[in-house]
């Protein structure tokens, strides 16, 4: 039976010999004549329309050499100022009905009901308050940036910023595809990382994988603009401080894109070595956005989703920090523990002992750093008036009173700049992480897309630390 | 084609009387579509317009990477979609492109609908040709024809339906414009209504000729039933590992056998990435 199977094999062997090499490229162009054949009969151009002089503008402006850049920095800066400025009112709204409303109407609801101290803390304290604390801080910023980026997504201008950093990106020894999957990582590393399929060299899918981390996720955003708001932007004057604050949030971008292309050259011209292979990118021609679907799906597919998620890990890692906060031993409680025990290294790289273990409690998402590094903060330095026990998160009906914890909790410039530093290297989120070694098949990858962006994220923490201490800044 | 009058393709009524959007529950589904073409053509707009999932759709190519399914009944019958990675050809070997091809091939879509630019007629006809050699039971959505008109492009969609041998239907699929006069060409493409004629000896020519002839006899007896030989026999000639492999392992004639009894029993079907 097989045999027969194998003759035809065989068969195909011996033809294909005597047809020589060329037959292939004939087929294509026969093909290619059909095609352009058949279209060339049905369509028909009228008065042949060039393309329409706005999009033509636009494309000079936007791919140009000179100007393609600054408009990329532009557009981000216009975004995050958006965000930044609009997030204030609804951010405030929030906090005031979870935190300073229902919080205390849900303890006192409990004690009514008489639960023991120990499980209202739990509840209350732990569970609620950090949940309350991701829903103000997040919902705000996301229900803005997640829009705006969909829009400019559905109007086109993706494949453009792709088209601007191709030259780069081969430069570095990477495919100029990356451009593209680093650009899906501004949502989601993830989901990036599933995207990296596009690219069919195996190498440089690996160095597109091995650097995702680098572009800014849904997680990290609200992080970066908050922290940018409080530490860079109160430097500003008033009115000034929306835009010193997203031209701070554009800064972080923009280091993080030369990281990427600093790995990935670094990656092809040691572990990764070849050459860099040519692709065709299509421009796709400027699309009107539609408004209300984009609303929609960003809100249902990307904010809520996010929230969710974000929502669904603050749960236990409200458990957590109120258990290490309320068990004690030897007279303090773990938490003091465990921070005075990472402060020395996180002192050398200009952070703290409460960010490290906020970014321990934190590490199944990105999402909850924020609220737990503030719990964390007042937790340890115990500021009066604030909270009602340990490890209570506490009412904060403006940005301002955040600044004012952090700063009681010894946060500095220096450890303002160099948290978003850190919340943009360090390494991806353990969804990403399974993405990757789902997608790898590979131990080895896996450990070095952690390994690499925590690495770098010290370093930098570390040489940031040094030089500013130099300077005599901190 | 053009039986409908416009106000009924947006008549409320019209539509819910006839589709029913699924979402996601493709479970004892009558009839399996494969949505094919070119990246950024709007695979996932027309997706949603179908299925009323809310794939995320955007404006750059390589977005769908993995497949995404989805379901809708028409007129009483069920039908799964599955929507594939944009590609230009089935002729090279990255990922997205073996996925569309290997489920056209062997995960035998009852209809594959072909996802066509009509501002970029030309380049996107070199998939539809390539299609059409692997499978007959094809209908062209060709989409976006409010922007081939903005830039002054007309198609005619009758010589394209008389030339393909396949149906052709005009569709906005952002506006839902067409998507009536689609499903109605699907469901009789499906049910054998409309009998699908795709040239195809056109790929052939000289001493090839010869050689795929010699070789679609052999394939032919050996398999007999299979709907593509010639395509199959060019493949071969043409050293397509995956083909070779099917060939090898037998597994070319169980597609053969689904074409033979033309049952309509739920194909589970994994795509290897």
């Amino acid at each position: 039976m097989s045999s027969s199977r194998e003759q035809i094999l065989r068969t195909a062997d011996t033809l294909r010999w005597e047809l020589g090499e060329r037959f292939h490229d004939t087929t294509v162009e026969v093909l290619y004549g059909e095609a352009a054949r058949i279209a060339g009969n049905a369509v028909t151009m009228p008065g042949t329309k060039p393309r329409l002089n706005f999009e033509r503008m636009l494309d000079r402006l936007a791919t140009n050499r000179w100007t393609g850049f600054p408009f990329m920095f532009l557009i981000l800066a216009a975004v995050f100022w958006i965000t930044i400025e609009g997030a204030n009112v609804p951010s405030a709204l929030l906090a005031e009905l979870l935190l300073d409303t229902l919080y205390p109407a849900l303890k006192s609801l409990g004690e009514g009901i008489g639960f023991p101290w120990w499980l209202n803390g739990l509840l209350f304290d732990g569970i609620y308050l950090s949940i309350a604390w991701v829903v103000s801080v997040m919902l705000p910023p996301m229900a803005i940036f997640f829009p705006l980026f969909t829009l400019a997504e559905d109007f086109g201008y993706l494949p453009r910023v792709a088209f601007n950093l191709d030259s780069l990106f081969r430069k570095a020894g990477a495919h100029g595809k990356q451009a593209l999957t680093m650009a899906m990582g501004y949502g989601c590393n993830a989901a990036a990382i599933v995207s990296t399929r596009i690219i069919d060299s195996p190498r440089e899918r690996l160095i597109a994988i091995l650097t995702n981390n680098f572009a800014i996720c849904n997680g990290r955003w609200p992080t970066l603009i908050l922290i940018a708001t409080i530490f860079i932007g109160s430097l500003a004057p008033a009115h000034l401080s929306g835009v010193v604050s997203s031209l701070a949030v554009v800064a972080v971008v923009l280091i993080g894109i030369f990281f990427t292309f600093l790995v990935s050259w670094g990656l092809s011209k040691t572990v990764l070595k070849g050459e860099a292979s040519f692709f065709s990118l299509e421009l796709p021609p400027y699309r009107p956005p539609r408004i209300w679907q984009t609303l929609y799906t960003s809100m249902i597919d990307r904010t809520l989703i996010v929230l969710w998620r974000a929502v669904m890990w603050a749960v236990p890692a409200g458990a957590v920090i109120w258990l290490v906060s309320n068990i004690h031993a030897g007279g303090i409680s773990i938490a003091e523990h465990v921070v005075s025990a990472l402060d020395p290294l996180g002192i050398v790289i200009g952070l703290n002992g409460v960010i490290l273990l906020a970014y321990i409690i934190a590490i199944p998402a990105n999402e909850i750093v924020i609220p737990t590094v503030l719990m964390l903060t007042v937790l340890v330095t115990k500021i009066a008036g604030v909270g009602s026990g340990a490890g209570v998160m506490f009412e904060l009906d403006s940005e301002l009173a955040t600044a004012e914890v952090l700063r009681a909790g010894g946060w500095t410039l220096l450890t303002g700049v160099n948290l978003m530093l850190f919340s943009l290297l360090h390494n991806p989120c353990s969804t990403t992480l399974y993405t990757i070694y789902k997608e790898t098949g590979s131990a080895k990858w896996t450990t070095l897309s952690a390994v690499i962006p925590l690495a770098i994220a010290f370093i930098v923490c570390f040489l940031v630390a040094v030089c500013s201490s130099a300077i005599g800044l901190a | 084609m053009r039986n409908i009058p416009e106000q009924c393709e947006v008549c409320p009524v019209n539509k819910d009387a006839r589709l029913v959007r699924l979402g996601a529950s493709f479970a004892n589904s009558d009839v399996i579509i494969a949505l094919a073409g070119n990246p950024n053509v709007g695979k996932s707009t027309v997706f949603n317009a179908l299925t009323g999932l809310r794939q995320h759709t955007g404006n750059w190519p390589g977005k769908t990477v993995v497949r995404a399914e989805g379901a809708f009944s028409f007129s009483g019958k069920r039908y799964k979609v599955v929507d594939l990675p944009g590609t230009y050809s089935l002729l090279s070997t990255s990922t997205d492109e073996e996925i569309a091809r290997d489920f056209i091939l062997f995960g035998q879509p009852d209809v594959t609908v072909i996802v066509v630019d009509a501002t970029r007629l030309e380049r996107n006809m070199n998939l539809v040709l390539q299609i059409l050699q692997i499978t007959n039971r094809a209908v062209v959505c060709l989409n976006l024809v409010d922007e081939a008109e903005r830039h002054g492009i007309r198609i005619d969609d009758r010589q394209l339906m008389r030339e393909l041998g396949v149906p052709v239907v005009p569709v906005v699929a952002r506006s839902g414009k067409g998507i009536p006069e689609l499903l109605r060409n699907i469901a009789d493409v499906a049910s054998g209504a409309f009998v699908c004629r795709p040239k195809r000896e056109w790929t052939e020519t000289g001493s090839l000729k010869k050689a795929v002839g010699v070789l679609a006899e052999k394939i032919g007896t050996e398999f007999p039933g299979l709907p593509n030989i010639r395509w199959v026999a060019l493949r071969l000639l043409e050293g397509d590992q995956r083909i070779i492999d099917a060939i090898r392992s037998g597994e070319l004639a169980t597609l053969a056998d689904r074409q033979v009894q033309n049952g309509r029993e739920e194909k589970e079907y994994v795509v290897q990435s």
